[in-house]
C-alpha cells in the first residue's frame, strides 16, 4: 500500500522550451510548464492551440523538436522507462479494451506494470470500488456508458500509483452529470499528493479544478495564473448587450467604448457586444443615455463579474471554442 | 539516475538487457492472454478460424480430389492444407493489430513502461495458439476423409513443429500488413489478398510441372511448397506419381528449407513491423 509521500522540492512534472513543428505549421513555440505534487495545473486553449501536442510530448509519446520534459525527475526521452513508470495518462478518447470487463482491463494493466496476478487483482478491485464501478466490474467495458468508460480509463491511469497524472480533455463529450462525477474523481486524486496536468477547453472546468492555469494559443503561452488572477486581468466586470437588429451594433459598440475600458468585442453574428468596465452599476445609466440618443434598440443588457470566458476573449481575441479545427494538429 | 529495480509503485525501472528481454516475453505472455479472451468473445472469430480449414478440406478433397486421384490425392492433399491454413492464419494477425491500432488501447500501451515488441509478440503468439487449434481441427477432418499419419510419432511431432514455426513467421508478415494498413477496412482486404497467390502458386495442392516457367520457379522456391513437402515426407504421405515435385534444392531438402525460410521471414519482418509500429504510434 502507499507509503507516505515525502514531498519533493522539485516539481513532479516539468517541461521547458517545448517546440514542435508539423510540416510548416509551428504547433508549439516555446511552452514551459511545471506541476507541483498535490496540485492541478490546467492547460487551457482552443482546439488546435497545441494542448494535445504538449501532452504527448510530456508523456514521451511524441518527440519535441526542442526543449525537454521530465516526470518525477526523469527525462521523458533519455529515461523514458523510469518516466513512464511514474506517469498515468488518460487520453482524449477512453483507452479501454471494450472486449474486456472493467476488472480485466485494470488487471491487465497491473500485470503489464509488472505486478503479480494477486496484487493486480487487489489493485483492480480497489480502483473499481473507488471509481464506483464495482457494480459493473464483471461487465464488458464496451457496454459501459461514456462516463463509466472515462472513469475506467482514469482508473487505468492510476493502477501503478503514479506521481503524475496527465488528463487530456477528460470530460470532452460527457453529459453534465458525468462531468460533475469526473470532477469529483479528479479532486479526489489530490488527496494522494498526485500532480495533475489537465487539458481542457472548458473554462468552467479549469476554474473549478485548477490551482494554476496556463492559457495557450497557437503554440504560445499567453497567460498564467490562478483563476482569480486571470479574472483580475480583465478589469472588474463586463458590460454586455445584445441589439435587436444589426444596424444598431456599430453605434452600440461606440457607446460601449465611450463608457467602458478598452476596445469592445463585437460579435456580428449574434448582435452581441461587450466591454470591460471598472465602474459599478451606474455605468448602465450612462450607456443607456448613449443608446437612446442613437435610438439603438436592445434585446438584452447586463453587467457581470468577468468569467474565464471573458478572460479568454480578452487574451486571444476569440472565444475558447471559436476556431473549430476538428482534426487537431496534435 | 540510479534506479532501484522495484519502486514504491511496484514498477520496474531500469533493467539490464537480459531482464528487459525476460520482461518483454512476460508482457507478451500477458497480452497473449488478453488476445485469447478477444478470440473467445469476438463473434465469428472462432467460427472463421475453425470453419475455414473444414471448408478447405472438403472443397479440395471432393472438388479437386475426384479428378486428381481420389483417395491417393486426399492423402497427398492434407499437408498442403496444413501449410495453407498457416498462411491464412496471418490474416487474423493483420486485422487484430489494425483493430488495436485504430482504437485508443495502443495509446495506453505506449504510455506504459513496456517494450512495443511485447504488443506485437502478444498478437502473433495468440494467433499461433489459434493456428494450433486450426491444425487440430484440420487433422480431424483429414482423418475423416481418409488421411493418416503414416510415419513415426517423432517425425509427426517435427512436422507439426515445422508448421507452427512457419505459421508464426507468416503471422509477422500479417502483422506487417496490419501496421501498414491505415484502417481496419484496408487491413481486411489487404490482409487477405496476398494469401491466395502465396498459397496457390506452390506445390501444396498440385504439381508445378504444368505451370508457366515464372510460376514454376516461384512455386519451387515458395516456402509454402517446402512446408507442404516437408510435412508430407515427415508424415509418410506419398506423392502420387502423377504429381512430380521439381528437383530444386529447396524441395530436395524441404524441412531444412522450410525452417530456414521461416527464420529468414522472421529476420526480415520482425524489425520491419517494429520500426513501423514505433513510427506509427509516435504520431
Amino acid at each position: 500500500m502507499a507509503e507516505p509521500l515525502t514531498a519533493p522540492a522539485r516539481p513532479a512534472l516539468r517541461a521547458t522550451g517545448l517546440r514542435k513543428r508539423f510540416g510548416d505549421h509551428q504547433v508549439l513555440d516555446g511552452v514551459d510548464l511545471e506541476v507541483a505534487p498535490g496540485s492541478v495545473h490546467a492547460l487551457l486553449g482552443p482546439n488546435g492551440a497545441g494542448k494535445t501536442t504538449t501532452v504527448r510530448i510530456v508523456c514521451g509519446l511524441l518527440r519535441a523538436d526542442e526543449g525537454r520534459a521530465e516526470i518525477a525527475g526523469h527525462d521523458v526521452v533519455a529515461h523514458s522507462r523510469a518516466a513512464r513508470g511514474a506517469l498515468g495518462l488518460s487520453g482524449q478518447y477512453a483507452a479501454v479494451d471494450e472486449h474486456l470487463t472493467g476488472f480485466e482491463n485494470l488487471h491487465l494493466l497491473g500485470r503489464l506494470y509488472g505486478m503479480s496476478r494477486k496484487r493486480a487483482a487487489a489493485r483492480a478491485d480497489e480502483l473499481l470500488e473507488r471509481f464506483r464501478l464495482d457494480d459493473v466490474a464483471g461487465r464488458r467495458s464496451g457496454l459501459y456508458s461514456g462516463g463509466m468508460r472515462r472513469r475506467l480509463d482514469l482508473a487505468g491511469a492510476l493502477v501503478a500509483r503514479p506521481q503524475v497524472v496527465v488528463l487530456d480533455e477528460p470530460t470532452t463529450g460527457l453529459d453534465p452529470r458525468s462531468r460533475l462525477d469526473m470532477w469529483a474523481v479528479i479532486e479526489d486524486l489530490l488527496v494522494d499528493g498526485v500532480a495533475v496536468l489537465l487539458t481542457t477547453q472548458y473554462l468552467e472546468e479549469a476554474d473549478r479544478l485548477a490551482d494554476l492555469i496556463t492559457v495557450i494559443d497557437r503554440g504560445v503561452v499567453i497567460a498564467r495564473g490562478s483563476a482569480e488572477e486571470l479574472k483580475e486581468r480583465v478589469q472588474g466586470a463586463t458590460l454586455a448587450l445584445q441589439v435587436r437588429d444589426g444596424s444598431g451594433l456599430d453605434p452600440a459598440a461606440r457607446a460601449l467604448e465611450a463608457v467602458g475600458v478598452g476596445t469592445p468585442s463585437v460579435d456580428h453574428r449574434t448582435g452581441r457586444a461587450s466591454v470591460s468596465t471598472d465602474r459599478g452599476p451606474e455605468v448602465m445609466a450612462d450607456l443607456l443615455a448613449h443608446l437612446s440618443r442613437d435610438e439603438v434598440e436592445l434585446v438584452d443588457l447586463g453587467l457581470h463579474r468577468s468569467s474565464l470566458d471573458d478572460v479568454f476573449l480578452a487574451l486571444t481575441g476569440h472565444g475558447a471554442e471559436a476556431p473549430k479545427d476538428e482534426e487537431e494538429t496534435g | 539516475m540510479s534506479a532501484p529495480t522495484e519502486t514504491r509503485s511496484g514498477v520496474r525501472s531500469e533493467a539490464t538487457f537480459l531482464a528487459a528481454g525476460a520482461e518483454t516475453l512476460r508482457n507478451g505472455y500477458v497480452l497473449t492472454g488478453r488476445n485469447m479472451r478477444h478470440v473467445a468473445r469476438i463473434p465469428g472469430r472462432i467460427t472463421t478460424g475453425l470453419v475455414q480449414p473444414i471448408m478447405f478440406v472438403v472443397l479440395f478433397a471432393f472438388v479437386f480430389g475426384g479428378s486428381l486421384g481420389g483417395e491417393d490425392y486426399r492423402r497427398f492433399l492434407m499437408a498442403g492444407i496444413f501449410a495453407q491454413s498457416m498462411v491464412f492464419n496471418a490474416s487474423f494477425t493483420t486485422v487484430g493489430l489494425a483493430n488495436d491500432l485504430q482504437k485508443g488501447i495502443v495509446e495506453r500501451f505506449r504510455s506504459l513502461p513496456m517494450s512495443p515488441l511485447a504488443v506485437i509478440l502478444g498478437r502473433t503468439t495468440s494467433d499461433m495458439v489459434v493456428g494450433v487449434a486450426t491444425l487440430v481441427v484440420t487433422a480431424l477432418c483429414g482423418l475423416l476423409v481418409g488421411w493418416r499419419v503414416e510415419g513415426s510419432l517423432g517425425d509427426a511431432v517435427l512436422a507439426f513443429g515445422v508448421l507452427v514455426l512457419f505459421g508464426f513467421a507468416m503471422s509477422w508478415v500479417g502483422a506487417t500488413v496490419g501496421v501498414f494498413a491505415r484502417t481496419v477496412e484496408v487491413a481486411q482486404s489487404a490482409g487477405l489478398i496476398w494469401l491466395f497467390p502465396l498459397s496457390l502458386i506452390s506445390t501444396a495442392f498440385v504439381s508445378a510441372e504444368n505451370m508457366p516457367t515464372p510460376l514454376r520457379e516461384f512455386a519451387a522456391w515458395n516456402p509454402v511448397s517446402a512446408v507442404a513437402t516437408s510435412v508430407r515426407d515427415l508424415l509418410g504421405n506419398p506423392t502420387p506419381a502423377s504429381l512430380p515435385q521439381p528437383d530444386t534444392w529447396s524441395l530436395q531438402h524441404p524441412t531444412l528449407y522450410a525452417v530456414l525460410s521461416s527464420l529468414a521471414v522472421l529476420a526480415v519482418f520482425m524489425p520491419l513491423v517494429l520500426a513501423r509500429y514505433r513510427r506509427l504510434t509516435r504520431g
